[in-house]
C-alpha cells in the first residue's frame, strides 16, 4: 500500500472478512482463474492451498473465497460465506487439498478445473492484491489489475509482433507482457496486459488465426 | 493524486487556502478521478452506509466465528449497556459496542469497509458512527470526518505500508486510531491543528504495537483491540480539543513509527512466531484447530 494515491484505498474496499490477503485476495484468485478457464460449465474445481493458505485458510474462510469467486460471486456478495452451498446446487463437485511447499508464496493455491483441463497456480500477494503466476505450468504475471489478452500460439517467428501491431493500430498502450516457450518450435505463450479496453471484434480476428490456438481476453477484476 | 506528501504541507497549504483538511481532500480525489465532488461524497457515504449495517447485523447477530475464536462479545457488551452498570458516558459505551461490531463481522465472513485494513475494521466507525448518533451530527458532517480520516491515512500510507506484516498492528489499529481521532475533531468542530494534534497525540501512544494474532487468524487480539483503540482515538480527540499539542510533530512521528517497525522482529509482524501468538494457550488453540480442520 505504500505511495497510495487514492482516498478510497484507505476508506475500503468494501469486501467480506476477514482478511484482505486470505479472503478477498482468495476470492479474486478464483475469480481471474474462472475467466481464464471461460467455460460457461462447470462440473469439478480442485482447489491445493499452500502454505499460510493452507494454515489458516479454513480459519480465514480461504476456501470460501476462492470458490465464491470461481463462481462470480463479488468480494462484497454475502454468499461468499455459502459458496459451498452453491456449489452443491450447481452440481460443481469441489475438492480440497492442503500442502506445505515452501519454494512456493506464502498464500499460495493451485486451481484445477474439471480434471485437469486447466490448472492455475496464483498467489495472494497483499491487501487483496493477485498475481496468477503458471497457467497449464506455463509461467506468467497476471494481476488482474488491467484488461488482459492471454494466448497460446505456434512458436515461430513474427507472432509476437503480428499480435502487437493490432494493438498499436488500436493505440492502445501495452502495460506488460510475458513471453514463454516450451520448446523451440511448440507452443508458445503470451500474456499482453492493457491499458484500455480492446473491442471484440480485434479479438475474433486473432480467433481466426490459424497459428494461434488458444485466446482469452479478460476484463480487469473488480477491487 | 494530490503532490500533498507531508501534513506539514497539508496543513499549510489548508490554510493558505482558508479550507478544511477534508475539502483540500475531496478536491483533490475528485480532480484525480475525473468526477465531481458530489460523487466523491456520495462514494464514501456508501462507505459509511456499509459500516453502518456492518454495526447493525454486528449486534444483532450472536454468532461465533469459525474458529470459535470471535463473535459473541458485542452481543455481551450490548446487553450490559441498559443495565447502566458500566464505566463512562454512553457514546462511549456505544463506540465499544459498535467497534465489536465490525470485527465480529469481519471475523465471521460478514461485509465490512477495510479502514484502512480489514483487521481495523471497527475503529472508525465505533467512532464515527457512535458520536454522530449521539450528538445528532447530520450526514454531511459524517461525511467530513470520513474524509478527514481518509486523508490523513494516505498521507501516513505515503510513508508506510498499512499492514502489519510490514509495520505491526501500530500500522493497521494504531492508523486507524490517529485517523479516528481526527474524524472526531472534525465532528466537534475543531481546526486543521487540532485535528493533526489529535493524530499526533493519538499515534504517539501506540507506537511499537505488535502483531501476534493467535493461530494466525485475524480474532485475539484484533478484535478487542479494535474497541480499546476507539477509545483511545477519542482521548487523543478530547486532549487536541482541550488546545493540547504534541511536542513532536505529526511527521516526524510518522517517521519514528516506521523506524519502529523496521526494528520490530518479524516474529512480531503477524507471522505468529512471536509474542501472544507462541504463548501456551494461543499454541494449544492453535494445534486444536489444526487437528479439526485436518480432519475435515
Ligand atoms: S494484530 Fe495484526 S492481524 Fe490483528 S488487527 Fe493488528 S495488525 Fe491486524
Amino acid at each position: 500500500m505504500e505511495n497510495t494515491t487514492s482516498l478510497f484505498d484507505i476508506i475500503g474496499p468494501i469486501i467480506i472478512g476477514p482478511s484482505s490477503s486470505h479472503t478477498a485476495g482468495a476470492c479474486r484468485i478464483g475469480m481471474i482463474a474462472r475467466k481464464i478457464y471461460g467455460k460457461t460449465t462447470l462440473k469439478k474445481v480442485k482447489f491445493v492451498l499452500y502454505n499460510s493458505f493452507s494454515k489458516t485458510g479454513k480459519g480465514h474462510g480461504t476456501d470460501k473465497g476462492l470458490l465464491g469467486g470461481v463462481l462470480g460471486l463479488k468480494l462484497s456478495d454475502k454468499n461468499i460465506k455459502y459458496s459451498f452451498k452453491i456449489a452443491q446446487e450447481q452440481n460443481i463437485k469441489v475438492e480440497l487439498e492442503y500442502c506445505d511447499d515452501f519454494n512456493r508464496h506464502p498464500n499460495s493455491v493451485d486451481i484445477i478445473f474439471d480434471d485437469n483441463k486447466m490448472k492455475i497456480s496464483a498467489n495472494s500477494t497483499g491487501g487483496g492484491e493477485i498475481e496468477v503466476v503458471k497457467i497449464n505450468e506455463n509461467p506468467c504475471r497476471l494481476k488482474g489489475d488491467y484488461p488482459t489478452l492471454i494466448l497460446n500460439y505456434k512458436d515461430k517467428p513474427g507472432m509476437v509482433s503480428l499480435v502487437t501491431n493490432l494493438i498499436c493500430k488500436k493505440n492502445i498502450n501495452i502495460a506488460n507482457m510475458t513471453c514463454s516457450r516450451s520448446s523451440k518450435g511448440q507452443i508458445a505463450n503470451m500474456a499482453i496486459s492493457l491499458d484500455n479496453n480492446l473491442d471484440n471484434s480485434d479479438i475474433k480476428t486473432l480467433e481466426n488465426m490459424e497459428e494461434i490456438y488458444f485466446i482469452r481476453y479478460i476484463e480487469a477484476l473488480e477491487k | 493524486m494530490s503532490n500533498i506528501k507531508t501534513f506539514y504541507d497539508l496543513i499549510n497549504f489548508a490554510n493558505s487556502q482558508n479550507k478544511k483538511i477534508f475539502e483540500i481532500c475531496q478536491e483533490n480525489e475528485a480532480y484525480e478521478m475525473e468526477t465531481s465532488i458530489e460523487n466523491i461524497r456520495n462514494k464514501v457515504f456508501d462507505n459509511i452506509n456499509v459500516m453502518k449495517s456492518a454495526i447493525n447485523e454486528g449486534i444483532k447477530t450472536n454468532e461465533k466465528s469459525l474458529s470459535e475464536l470471535s463473535g459473541t462479545d458485542c452481543y455481551k457488551m450490548q446487553a450490559n449497556i441498559s443495565k447502566a452498570s458500566l464505566l463512562f458516558s454512553n457514546v462511549m459505551n456505544k463506540a465499544i459496542v459498535y467497534a465489536l461490531a465490525c470485527c465480529e463481522q469481519n471475523a465471521t465472513m460478514g461485509k465490512i469497509v477495510a479502514c484502512p485494513t480489514a483487521g481495523a475494521c471497527g475503529i472508525i466507525p465505533g467512532a464515527i458512527i457512535s458520536i454522530s448518533e449521539e450528538l445528532k451530527i447530520d450526514k454531511e458532517i459524517q461525511i467530513n470526518a470520513l474524509i478527514t480520516a481518509g486523508e490523513i491515512g494516505r498521507i501516513i500510507a505515503c510513508k508506510m505500508a498499512l499492514a502489519g506484516a510490514c509495520m505491526g498492528c501500530q500500522g493497521e489499529c494504531g492508523v486507524a486510531s490517529g485517523m479516528a481521532s481526527g474524524a472526531i475533531v472534525e465532528m466537534l468542530g475543531g481546526s486543521n491543528e487540532q485535528i493533526i494534534n489529535a493524530c499526533a497525540l493519538t499515534l504517539k501512544n501506540i507506537m511499537g504495537l505488535t502483531c501476534d494474532p493467535v493461530a494466525g487468524l485475524v480474532e485475539v487480539p484484533c478484535v478487542k483491540r479494535n474497541a480499546f483503540l476507539t477509545i483511545h482515538s477519542f482521548t487523543g480527540a478530547n486532549l487536541a480539543m482541550a488546545n493540547i499539542k504534541s511536542f513532536i510533530p505529526l511527521d516526524e512521528i510518522i517517521d519514528a513509527m516506521k523506524e519502529v517497525g523496521n526494528l520490530m522482529s518479524v516474529t512480531l509482524k503477524e507471522s505468529s512466531q512471536g509474542g501472544l501468538s507462541t504463548t501456551k494457550t494461543a499454541l494449544a488453540k492453535q494445534a486444536q484447530l489444526e487437528k479439526i480442520w485436518k480432519n475435515n
